[in-house]
């Protein structure tokens, strides 16, 4: 009997060994593994999302540039629409679809990124109308549910290119950014992208428990884990709507650019890409289709934000920098006179200039915009003894120029910036050779030409430091947000920052010249009754085509309150259609109205798009 | 020396069982309560619900158990053969009379509760090989009685199987396995079985041409360590087309299920694609559902997968789940050591039986509960396959827990008499 005994420890290890194995494998599955709480949740739990009204826009006299309207989705989940019961004819009936379209779209429902566990738009952007109708019937249809989502829109067809667009956010982004998921809305381009984390606000989530009917039993938890959405923040931009709308009714039916600033505090006070569109065609169901017509349009590329984006040789308004660099670097007083024989070299040089008085100083020099004179200053600038050295003299003055904040990304909060281009030495060996290039190989950079490149908003920008004498606030769009002008996103408008050229006196200098320019000068046209005001004209040669007119100005003289700067694409001499607009704007904005119709008529009826007379080359500015 | 107080009925009696068994049905039925709860019937004990009627049934288990310690022990041994055979008639008789529930007869009604008598054919069964085997003259070494042995356990089985058609009730059977290895039974047998049960696994997973290579190679390498009699290379010759026709045989079978049956084996080993919608759904819910508690729980009442309905019959063969879901690993592990407890107690309390009735009956009692609760949870978690029998004292169900109830408690009886009592 005993032997039998010894039986039961067989008998007790089978169980506790069994008991084991139970135990590895338990622990295994609700410990180690986590995908059965996953299961889990996406089979018991459906999420709810609850998009936030994402934040309005404002320009700087709280006038409404940005808003929203409610739009709805209509949500399919396919694996909750009965094969047997589902009523096809009625459904397709109340949508006014046919039974082809009908099947199409659950087709691409069930397919991947979508699956029938998963809900999916089924028609998106429902008008309220719609669904009104909708609602009421939507009960007989299992499956089906209603989300709403908010639209933007825009009480004037204005700063398209600056106030940008959302769209949809696709895999790519969603795996950039988690917060995203597929068909979010998310800004893709201007204050939208720039601000998109102030804007969007934060989305809730409500969760709500179903069992195995997809009968909804509650909210999980009695909403613990719920989150209301938080709703996106109002921003106050810079801009003055007014401005703008009479900026961009200026340049319709022109290729070009206006950027305008207010010195004393670095905002954008118009800012205009033209040709332009009407942003509320990016929005709603027709947005794929609309951006596509506007993407064909090669002619006007009205998507193309040239304010930010276009880089143009600045001409002869560079010549205002060369002036300043000059006289810091000691090759230059306003006394400095240099002969002109209708360009540089003398007798026919290229480019050439326009009959004046010879020689100039300064003040006339700027005045009259003489390609000589300026191409003599540039030489002795990088001829300057104090460097004995081309290479070193071509380096301190590309380095004081890229001071005034060119060359380089502004650092404004407006998206899709570019650089332009102030070529540096290593550029010119290659060109060139090493050590075989000189002031003249390159002269016409004094004149703002050559491979010098400026975007519209960093010539604004140099306006304003001028108009400063000597500083400025980073150029930006955005003024407040959620009502506080202290955001810390906005802490970098705040800070003041200085040029390398730091003396008053050496803008005091150009500064009268470029009164000149409006007094005397080749800007004496576009005069503003009781406003004096500062500017300087140019005209850039290009490789694309006719000249690009541009001008840049700010007024009034004592106590700016604008820096503007103007390109016309292929329009010629600088007082020709820059000056005139710059003008006309700078006198709406300072005085509220303007005086002259007639001038006022001429810009905005000008068609240099559709019908482009040719142009003969004038002589010079 | 008689103590004043043997005439209780409570007397000597194993409390440390009781207490097991009683904790055991009090977190049964809160689990039931959980595993159907719904907002709107908050009272447990309301018996228009689940949990309300297995409060009945709790009720009237203890009130069977109290009976069943009234009754003199001598009743158990008398009458254990007519005991048997009067519940071998009523299951036999039940598919004729009995009232139809989900496509099987097994079911005798009584008013708005049913009662199965196959439930009951477990502790019968217990009673008649207990006592077949505590006779002075049995050995069950010898061949005739293990045949006989097998008969008492095979007919209930064939009976519930064939005639019932209730697979899962039936195979508990299979469980007396270990009360016959503890009498004696050879460990051939065991072995062979083990052997056997390779074969039917490997038959199932593996082309069956290797492995019939690979029983002729095993038996032409044994050839070479044993001396090559006539009688040796026989046996070998026979081993090797029995291991053969085994493998053959279970092919066949298999082949021949009915496609239910097929499909949840096939499931289990992994042989047949897998729908989790369909075939798979029920183990695929349980271990969403347990696995989904995590090393907490969810809490109670918490749980979503149970409470729901994803995890089918939640509230009788799957109840683990809800263990699982709400309680987590902690409440899960604790759940299986306390029955793993109360088996191995018993275990033990039959090794200190005099009298080898009561032992014989004891190692019954471990192996059936054993059994039950390795199936059970073998397949909430994948490990069994899908068999439809409960989890002693935990499941809803009246008759499963009468069953249990009475199994046990005969036992606790003849235990709280191994002083006295020399059979």
């Amino acid at each position: 009997m005993n032997q039998l005994g010894d039986r039961k420890f067989l008998i007790i290890g089978v169980f506790i060994f069994i008991g084991m194995i139970f135990l590895a494998r338990l622990f295994y599955i609700q410990v180690i593994d986590d995908s059965y709480k996953l299961s889990a949740d996406n089979q018991a739990f459906h999420k709810a999302t609850e998009f936030p009204v994402r934040g309005y826009i404002f320009d700087r006299n709280n006038k409404l540039l940005v808003y929203n309207e409610v739009s709805y989705n209509l949500m399919v989940l396919p694996k909750e629409i009965s094969k047997t019961d589902f009523d096809t004819a009625g459904f397709c009936d109340l949508m006014g679809i046919t039974k082809d379209v009908f099947l199409r779209k659950m087709r691409k429902a069930i397919l991947a990124p979508n699956s029938p566990m998963k809900e999916s738009v089924f028609e998106k952007q429902l008008s309220p109308q719609d669904y009104a109708s909708l609602q009421e019937r939507l009960y007989r249809f299992k499956g089906f549910s209603v989300e709403s989502r908010s639209l933007r829109k825009y009480p004037q067809k204005a700063a398209a290119h600056m106030l940008g667009y959302i769209g949809e956010a696709d895999k790519a982004m969603t795996e950039k950014d988690p917060y995203y998921n597929e068909g979010d809305y998310i800004g893709i381009s201007g204050i939208e992208k720039t601000y998109e984390k102030v804007l969007r606000g934060k989305k809730g989530v409500h969760i709500i428990m179903k069992d195995v009917n997809g009968r909804e039993k509650g909210s999980y938890m009695n909403g613990l884990y719920d989150t209301a959405a938080i709703g996106g923040k109002p921003l106050k931009s810079t801009l003055d709507l007014d401005l703008q709308v009479y900026g961009e009714q200026l340049m319709q039916n022109k290729k070009g650019s206006v950027v305008a600033i207010d010195p004393s505090t670095g905002e954008i006070l118009a800012i205009i890409s033209s040709p332009s569109y009407d942003p509320n065609l990016l929005v709603g169901r027709a947005r794929a289709k609309n951006f596509a017509a506007l993407m064909m349009d090669t002619v006007a590329v009205p998507l193309f934000n040239r304010a930010t984006m276009a880089s143009y040789p600045p001409g002869s308004t560079f010549k205002l920098v060369e002036s300043l660099i000059g006289q810091q670097e000691g090759v230059l007083t306003v006394d400095t006179r240099y002969p002109c024989a209708r360009g540089y070299p003398p007798g026919g040089g290229h480019p050439r200039c326009e009959a004046h008085a010879s020689p100039l100083a300064l003040y006339d020099a700027i005045a009259h915009s003489c390609n000589s004179y300026f191409s003599y200053v540039f030489k002795s600038i990088i001829e300057n003894k104090k460097y004995h050295d081309t290479y070193k003299a071509y380096e301190a003055w590309r380095e004081i120029a890229m001071s005034f904040n060119i060359g380089k990304k502004t650092d404004s909060d407006l998206a899709n910036e570019l650089r332009g281009n102030i070529p540096s030495i290593n550029y010119y060996d290659k060109v060139f050779g090493k050590g075989s290039w000189h002031a003249s190989t390159v002269i016409s950079l004094g004149i703002g030409q050559n491979e010098l490149l400026i975007t519209p908003l960093q010539n604004a920008n140099i306006v304003s430091i001028i108009a400063n004498r000597g500083w400025y606030y980073t150029p930006h769009i955005v003024k407040e947000i959620n009502n506080n002008p202290n955001d810390t996103a906005l802490a970098r408008f705040k800070v003041k920052r200085y040029t390398m050229i730091t003396d008053t006196n050496i803008y005091n200098n150009v500064i009268i010249g470029m009164s000149n320019v409006v007094e005397s000068g080749t800007a004496h046209l576009l005069k503003i009754d009781g406003i004096d005001f500062c500017a300087k004209t140019g005209t850039a040669e290009n490789p694309h085509g006719n000249d690009h007119s541009v001008f840049v100005a700010f007024a009034p003289k004592i106590h700016p309150r604008i820096a503007i700067a103007v390109l016309v694409e292929n329009a010629g001499w600088g007082a020709s259609w820059a000056g005139p607009i710059a003008s006309l704007m700078m006198e709406k904005y300072l005085t509220g109205k303007v005086k002259r119709p007639d001038l006022e008529k001429k810009m905005m009826e000008g068609d240099l798009i559709h019908n482009v007379k040719p142009y003969v080359k004038h002589i010079s500015n | 020396m008689r103590n004043p107080n043997n005439s209780s009925i409570f007397y000597n009696i194993d409390w440390f069982t009781v207490l097991l068994y009683l904790v055991l049905i009090l977190i049964g039925w809160a689990n039931i309560y959980a595993a159907v709860y719904n907002e709107e019937h908050h009272a447990i004990t309301d018996i228009t619900q689940k949990y309300g009627k297995q409060m009945l049934w709790i009720g009237t288990a203890i009130l069977l158990a109290l009976i069943i310690l009234i009754i003199d022990e001598s009743f158990y041994t008398a009458f254990a053969y007519v005991i048997f055979g009067a519940l071998l008639l009523a299951n036999i008789a039940v598919p004729f009379i009995g009232r139809e529930i989900k496509g099987s007869r097994s079911w005798f009604g009584v008013g708005g509760f049913g009662i199965q008598p196959a439930e009951f054919m477990k502790f019968a069964a217990n009673l008649a090989i207990a006592k077949f085997l505590s006779n002075q003259n049995i050995k069950i070494a010898d061949y005739r009685n293990t045949i006989i042995s097998l008969l008492i356990l095979g007919i209930p089985m064939i009976i519930i199987m064939k005639l019932q058609n209730e697979t899962g009730l039936a195979i508990v059977f299979v469980a007396f396995i270990f009360t016959l290895y503890r009498e004696g039974l050879s460990i051939n047998y065991l072995v062979i079985g083990l052997f056997v049960t390779i074969l039917f696994v490997l038959a199932l997973l593996v082309n069956n041409l290797y492995i019939y290579i690979a029983i002729i190679a095993i038996s032409l390498i044994a050839m070479l360590f044993y001396k090559r009699t006539l009688k040796n290379i026989l046996i070998g010759l026979l081993i090797a087309l029995l291991a053969c026709g085994i493998v053959a045989g279970t092919r066949y079978v298999y082949d021949h299920l009915p496609e239910h049956q097929k499909v949840r084996i096939g499931v289990l080993f992994g042989i047949i694609n897998v729908d989790k919608k369909k075939e798979g759904y029920n183990v695929n819910q349980a271990k969403i559902a347990i696995g989904s508690g995590g090393f907490l729980g969810k809490g109670y009442l918490q749980g979503t997968q149970t409470k729901y309905d994803f995890v089918p019959e939640q509230d009788t063969d799957f109840i683990f789940c809800t263990v699982g879901e709400e309680w987590g690993f902690v409440g899960s592990a604790f759940v299986i050591i306390l029955e793993l407890t109360l088996i191995i107690r018993v275990v033990f309390m039959s090794e200190r039986q005099r009298s080898p009735f009561s032992r014989i009956y004891g190692y019954g009692v471990a192996s059936v509960l054993f059994f039950h609760l390795t199936v059970n949870i073998g397949m909430t978690i994948g490990l069994a396959p899908v068999i439809g029998i409960p989890l002693p004292f935990f499941s809803y169900g009246g008759s499963s827990l009468w069953s249990f109830t009475i199994l046990l408690f005969i036992f606790i009886k003849l235990d709280s008499h191994r002083l006295q009592i020399l059979r």
